[in-house]
């Protein structure tokens, strides 16, 4: 069990290796750059299938058991008690360790996050080879890889909202690798801002479960939430969850707070594969599952993830149905799959959401890297109106990415069909059908999300070469370091979803079974608050094998098959010029979408407010104008009236002091003395002579007074 | 001849003290005045002397006091005559007029 106690060195991997990076990197050779950083990751994912698979022994000797090692307490007792009052009144200590945990949730995510994460790497090495910075974009990727194996590991809510910061840290490095560039830095910017306004919820969701529950370690809050003292819809716990999901809108890119991701796509591609689409932005559904115990205490709050996440799915999908630049498609994707990930969570579908990040992590990376694999063609053209007839020429990358096509569309049997199949049917079957009207959002978005991805597959590899002759003079296919990848990640993009091969198709949905322990008490207290039709979704498939499941997955393979022959209708010809459908049909539809819902020039005057609403700013600037305004006005006439009312004071005073003291205090008794002293001064006159006459004529006075007297 | 009394002495002593006293209030040149006050003080000398011979010797020892005190003036006078002079470069008596208001 060697390595199943070790479990806390799989995140000090990377850290050496972004370490080496920071200390030494500039002078290393690239061979020896790749030689540690792609070395750390690939150690890091032998280590944790080893501890993986130990930890498949552990679980068989005690089930329903997670992992738990403690490395050492990092706040708390032992380093001087920090004691807080309970919501009850009664004292708790607070403490958080250095603790990691490996469950059947953690597992999953160790698994995708270090196996996707070395491809990736290796596929980087090819990508990156000609730009400048090489050791740095490595450094930062190992770096990412520490924060988001710590995520994934910790054991407490404090030391994931260290990795969660690190991600975020990370994301905002790599989105602003091509520093020199203005629009990437202000998207560094962007991401990391918004990630902020989430983090801000997840910490007050945090303080607010530290409050009621009195620890925030995974178990202890598990095992409380789940021992029947609270009531489902207690408000305290709505109010925790509906902060932490703040959090993951935030990361996760959900409505209202996904406008960061799109801008993201201007970080090198393999980073958009890596952070951007297959790991990252998945912490938020993490988090969500992780604090799933809870979630499932407040129906407020699932009601409330399950909407978002349909809105988001169906929103971002519209987009991209529209858009032009091929990775900004794939953004809009990622949104949207998100999207459904939290629909599945929100209606009680744990493990098909689960599913849907553990095979979106291998298609979506895939079609991140095949993208990454065009541009590279391309001379780095991302602009899918200048691409065209491909296929031949790289046909590696055509035909991997047309395999996570199929994936992504949820054609059988590729991994997509099972895990999207599974949650719309989940979100069909949940509470007696209460949210049929999200599946049915949930169903269009399949269906866009099979035209737009198709529209990309034919602009890119299909209809005529629209590119221009020096580009199309230099179109080769990519070296093996990114093709090898792209071909493993086309091979789990078909095979990962058979694991959760589902009963009704004959299967024996293993993902589902092997997740039960995390999830499988929800649906005791599902059951004990009168809500049995919403159960894990492990239980829910044997019970619930009904024709209207056979029937609903033909419709979902409809959907994406009709995506498909769209798109082939539309642009399997296109040419120079070439139509879109939707600006034939609806101009001002197009217009919408293709601006995005001016959702950006909404925040621009609602919150950042970098434009005007009339003549009045709004929003963050607006805030600033306004303070501007208080403190050159408020402030400083307060200062400024402090110092005319000082000059004032000091004006009377010099008057006061230089007439009233100087004047009439001092040189008003000499003045008098002076006037007084007038008559007397006459009599010095200044003639010594005089005086002594004076003298004489006293002298003969005095003499002939008493003579003759 | 008849014999010289003390009323001739006293009759002297008012004459030297009448010149003295229209020396010190008529001359310009301090150095006169000066010495017009050591005639003055001379014709006192005389008055003690002259009246030593009546009551004893207490004149005498008077007139020797006044002479210590008349050398003391001179000194003095004299020295501040000196600075007087250093500074206004005159010995005009009506020019010593700097303790005017």
């Amino acid at each position: 069990m060697f390595f199943l106690s070790h479990i806390w060195l799989i995140p000090l991997f990377p850290a050496f290796g972004a370490a080496i990076m920071f200390f030494f990197g500039r002078k290393l050779q690239k061979s020896t750059v790749n030689a540690v950083c792609v070395g750390v990751v690939v150690v890091a994912f032998l280590f944790s299938c080893v501890a993986f698979s130990q930890y498949l022994g552990y679980a068989h000797d005690n089930p329903g058991k997670p992992y738990q090692t403690m490395v050492y307490t990092w706040l708390g007792t032992d380093t001087g008690g920090m004691n807080f009052v309970k919501h009850d009144g009664t004292s708790a200590a607070f403490q958080a360790d250095v603790g990691f945990l490996l469950d059947p949730l953690s597992g999953i995510w160790l698994l995708f996050v270090t196996g996707v994460g070395m491809l990736i790497h290796i596929y980087s090495t090819g990508y990156m080879a000609h730009e400048g910075g090489y050791y740095r974009f490595f450094g930062y990727l190992n770096l990412f890889m520490f924060s988001m194996l710590t995520l994934i590991l910790a054991n407490n809510y404090v030391l994931m909202f260290v990795g969660w910061e690190g991600v975020g840290l990370c994301s905002y490095l790599l989105i602003g690798f091509y520093f020199h560039r203005h629009s990437a830095s202000t998207a560094a910017n962007k991401a990391f801002i918004v990630n902020r306004i989430g983090d801000a919820g997840f910490l007050l969701g945090m303080f607010t479960i530290a409050w009621y529950f009195g620890s925030l370690r995974f178990t202890d809050v598990n095992h409380l939430a789940r021992s029947g003292h609270f009531a489902i819809g207690d408000p305290i716990i709505t109010a925790a969850t509906l902060l932490l999901f703040v959090g993951a809108c935030g990361k996760s890119a959900q409505l209202p707070l996904y406008v960061w991701l799109p801008d993201a796509m201007e970080g090198p591609t393999p980073v958009s594969a890596l952070i951007h689409a297959a790991t990252m932005v998945t912490a938020g559904v993490y988090m969500v599952a992780r604090s799933n115990a809870l979630f499932v205490l407040a129906p407020t709050s699932m009601k409330t993830v399950a909407i978002v996440g349909a809105l988001t799915a169906i929103f971002a999908a519209s987009i991209g149905l529209v858009q032009n630049d091929i990775k900004r498609v794939l953004a809009y994707s990622t949104v949207s799959q998100l999207g459904y990930m939290f629909l599945a969570l929100g209606v009680g579908a744990f493990t098909a959401g689960v599913f849907h990040v553990f095979t979106h992590a291998f298609f979506k990376a895939l079609l991140f890297l095949g993208s990454g694999s065009v541009i590279h063609a391309m001379s780095g053209e991302q602009d899918m109106r200048n691409m065209g007839d491909l296929h031949k020429r790289i046909p590696i990358t055509h035909w991997t990415m047309f395999i996570a096509t199929f994936a992504i569309a949820g054609i059988p049997p590729f991994a997509g069909f099972f895990s999207k199949d599974e949650i719309l049917w989940q979100t069909w079957s949940s509470e007696h059908g209460a949210y049929i009207h999200l599946w049915v959002i949930g169903y269009v978005t399949a269906l866009m999300t099979a035209f737009y991805m198709f529209r990309l597959m034919f602009l890119t590899f299909h209809g005529r070469a629209r590119m221009s002759h020096e580009v199309e003079h230099h179109i080769h296919e990519s070296p093996k370091s990114m093709t090898v990848p792209l071909i493993i990640l086309a091979l789990c993009s078909i095979c990962a979803g058979w694991l959760g091969w589902p009963h009704s198709l004959g299967g024996s949905d293993h993902f589902a079974k092997f997740l039960n322990p995390v999830f499988s008490n929800e649906a005791e207290v599902f059951r004990a608050g009168g809500k049995s039709s919403q159960l894990a979704a492990g239980e829910k498939e044997e019970e619930h094998t009904s024709p209207i499941e056979y029937g609903l997955m033909f419709l979902s393979v409809g959907a994406g098959v009709v995506g498909w022959g769209m798109a082939w209708r539309a642009y399997r010809n296109a040419d120079k010029g070439y139509a879109e459908p939707i600006a034939a049909a609806a101009p001002p539809v197009y217009d919408l979408l293709y601006n995005k819902y001016y959702v950006d020039e909404a925040y621009d005057y609602a919150f950042t407010g970098r434009r005007k609403v009339g003549d009045v700013r709004l929003g963050v600037m607006g805030l600033g104008e306004a303070s501007s305004w208080f403190d050159s006005h408020v402030i400083d006439g307060t200062v400024n009236g402090a110092g005319w009312m000082t000059r004032l004071a000091g004006t009377l005073s010099s008057w006061w002091d230089k007439w009233i003291i100087d004047g009439l205090c001092v040189r008003g008794p000499a003045y008098l003395m002076l006037l007084l002293s007038y008559p007397i001064k006459l009599l010095q006159w200044g003639l010594v002579q005089w005086y002594a006459l004076v003298m004489v004529f006293g002298l003969v006075g005095f003499v002939a007074y008493y003579a003759w007297r | 001849m008849a014999p010289i009394t003390t009323l001739h002495y006293l009759v002297v002593a008012a004459a030297l003290f009448i010149l003295g006293v229209i020396g010190v209030l008529t001359r310009r040149n301090v150095v006169i005045v000066l010495m017009s006050i050591e005639l003055i003080l001379n014709a006192v000398n005389l008055n003690l002397v002259a009246f030593s011979r009546i009551w004893g010797l207490h004149g005498q020892v008077f007139a020797i006091f006044v002479i210590t005190d008349a050398a003391a003036e001179a000194a003095v006078g004299l020295g501040i005559l000196i600075a007087f002079f250093r500074n206004k470069e005159t010995v005009n008596m009506d020019e010593v007029d700097l303790l005017k208001w």
